[in-house]
């Protein structure tokens, strides 16, 4: 007879298939190599979005599909981030590099304070907060005079290429391999993190909060931890965003717009499962890209029509996302019983 | 500053906040009865101010008089969105409903930006027009008669909810689903009525208020945050929660633009919901 324990004994480190193992590592060979190829520089933008919006949409999964709080609000610790990043250097001359960490420590402690009153908060009442927060930010820093109120910042560019101040103007390439590792480094840590135990704490807050409360799992303190680090993942990407465009104002980096695409995405591919984000966001970038390019001059928003549209669609048809096509089996390693 | 303009204010703030409590009042309703919060409330209510736009245009009616038609459209779009995206999330979890109603507010916005540019419209010479003066206070008459008959609407709906055998039907459906249906009262039916007059209320709201407000595709975002800060202030479900929450609302709004900063009116409102769902979190008049 086997009993529970030997069950949970022989729960393998990782429940990654060795296939899909393998898949990741050629995937991740192949991007590696693909600039040396000589790509296009439109493919390298696509490439590079892809990335960007694949991390914001994990760190926005981290909140809500491990810990089940919907923020609407996410694009605030993005424009954080940003606005960090670009005011220290406009400032100061503190490179990028080391002004990316204080925009993770500022975003982290923004999440905190917001955290500590609002996540005691469930359900629309969160989500409604959020909604607020984000567009707090928006209107104060449209007023804010120190970092250059409505007309935003405008990052000094270097004559030259420069790694120090993380600028370079001849080619994409860098900005392709910047972008690579951080989307790498951040899906490997919620990779970590979702087979850890703060991970399997955070899935038994969202599925049962009282159950889990039963179980002397403090579930305020991890809800906070939780958006904490969603929160520190998705400021690096303001940051990176402010060096690939090199002008940041408030009416773009707190957009609503930013809030909303990162929850786009992760619904289409799925919420809750860490590669989600990653088939959101291949699918949806390249639609919104492409769209602008052949419907931009119309004037009109095309590519939100497409979203909207796809968000009502997968709502009504599946709404456990893309990734539910793929068989479980195929996912997972079979449990040695 | 004399007492004179703080008069002015809250008079101000009194007439938008009457307005501000119908529109929560249609989204108070569709949530109390099926725990859906309306995230595209703000775009409906851009549909209604356009209809009412294009009704003066195309065939030249004042708004006052297509108000009935603006009702009724609004009415027919409410049962429209129940039929085709509401009906098939009403058993799924509650980030699946947020995010539909999220996507259908992005679709209207997108699709209105898309057929009526982002232009600023408005309705030239209403037959509401200039202002009246009382005791050297002035007072719009558009905004004065917009925010009557936005009263009188919001009466109307009281009465229609709790005294006829209609609105006592929606209130067992909101208590209970299921009991309700076991009395042979059809949910599906109630929910698609639900729709009908929370966004006729929405319907009053555009179409009084294109009258004297710019139209444009972006109008209703500002209304929609208004309309959930004064749904939770007033408390989730209760309609008459939503008068007060609205006119402490408007009064916020203009109270705090007049003594403090007007650049930050969104911040004040922000800061009470705030306030009131820490503290509070039934809301004023909650049944929670």
């Amino acid at each position: 007879m086997i009993n529970k324990l030997q069950i949970a004994r022989s729960e393998p480190l990782w429940n990654t298939n060795n296939r899909v193992i393998f898949l990741i590592f050629s995937l991740t060979v192949v991007l590696f190599v693909l600039p040396v190829f000589g790509i296009n520089s439109f493919y390298l933008h696509l490439m590079i979005m892809i990335f960007m919006h694949a991390v914001m949409a994990q760190s926005w999964n981290v909140i809500a599909g491990f810990s089940g709080q919907i923020s609407l609000g996410h694009g605030a610790f993005f424009g954080i981030g940003a606005y960090t990043s670009s005011f220290f250097f406009v400032q100061f001359g503190i490179s990028p590099w080391l002004s990316i960490f204080l925009g993770m420590f500022f975003s982290g402690l923004v999440a905190v304070l917001i955290g500590i009153p609002m996540l005691r908060l469930s359900g629309h009442y969160f989500a409604i907060a959020t909604l607020l927060i984000g567009i707090s930010f928006q209107v104060v820093f449209q007023r804010w005079e120190l970092v250059g109120a409505a007309s935003g910042l405008w990052v000094p560019l270097t004559p030259e290429d420069s790694w120090i101040s993380l600028q370079f103007h001849s080619s994409k390439v860098p900005y392709y391999y910047i972008f690579l590792i951080f989307f790498i480094i951040s899906f490997f840590f919620v990779w970590l993190l979702s087979r850890s135990k703060i991970g399997f704490k955070l899935r038994a807050v969202r599925d049962d909060p009282q159950a889990a409360l039963s179980l002397c799992i403090n579930v305020s303190n991890y809800k906070i931890i939780a958006y904490v680090i969603s929160a520190m993942i998705m400021a690096p990407m303001g940051s990176l965003f402010a060096q690939y465009i090199l002008i940041i104002d408030p009416d773009r980096m707190f957009n609503l717009e930013i809030s909303i695409i990162v929850l786009l995405i992760t619904v289409l591919g799925g919420i809750g499962n860490i590669w989600g984000p990653l088939i959101g966001a291949a699918i949806l970038i390249p639609i919104s890209e492409y769209s602008r390019i052949y419907l931009g001059g119309t004037g009109g928003a095309v590519d939100l029509i497409i979203y909207g549209l796809i968000l009502m669609l997968i709502c009504i048809f599946r709404p456990e996302g893309l990734i539910s096509f793929v068989p479980k089996n195929i996912l997972e390693r079979k449990k040695q019983r | 500053m004399t007492l004179e303009i703080i008069f002015q204010a809250i008079i101000t703030g009194l007439m938008m906040g009457l307005i501000y409590a119908l529109i929560a009042a249609g989204l108070s309703l569709i949530f109390g009865l099926m725990d859906i919060v309306n995230f595209a409330h703000g775009e409906h209510l851009m549909l209604s101010m356009f209809s009412s736009f294009w009704l003066w245009s195309l065939f030249g009616l004042d708004p006052i008089f297509s108000i009935p038609i603006t009702i009724l459209l609004m009415a027919i779009c409410g049962i429209l969105t129940h039929y085709f995206l509401i009906r098939f999330i009403l058993k799924a979890k509650m980030l699946i409903q947020i995010c539909a109603t999220f996507g259908l507010s992005i679709f209207i916005r997108s699709i209105a930006q898309l057929l009526w540019t982002p232009d600023f419209r408005n309705v030239d010479k209403p037959l509401l027009e200039g202002r009246i003066e009382i005791a050297n206070l002035f007072i719009g008459q558009p905004q004065l008669i917009a925010s009557i008959v936005c009263l009188l609407a919001f009466i109307m709906l009281y009465l229609f909810v709790t005294k006829t055998e209609t609105g006592l039907a929606l209130q067992a459906t909101a208590q209970d689903r299921q009991a309700a249906e076991i009395l042979g009262i059809p949910s599906n039916k109630m929910f698609a009525i639900g729709w009908a007059i929370g966004l006729g209320c929405v319907g009053v709201a555009g179409g009084m208020m294109s009258n004297y407000f710019f139209i444009f595709t972006d109008v209703g975002i500002n209304f929609a945050l208004f309309a959930f800060v004064a749904v939770a202030l007033g408390g989730f479900g209760s309609i008459i929660g939503c008068l007060y929450a609205g006119i402490i609302i408007g009064l916020v709004e203009s109270l705090g633009g007049l003594l403090i900063d007007p650049s930050f009116k969104l911040l004040y409102v922000f800061a009470i919901y705030l306030l009131v769902v820490i503290y509070r979190p039934q809301g004023l008049f909650g049944r929670y």
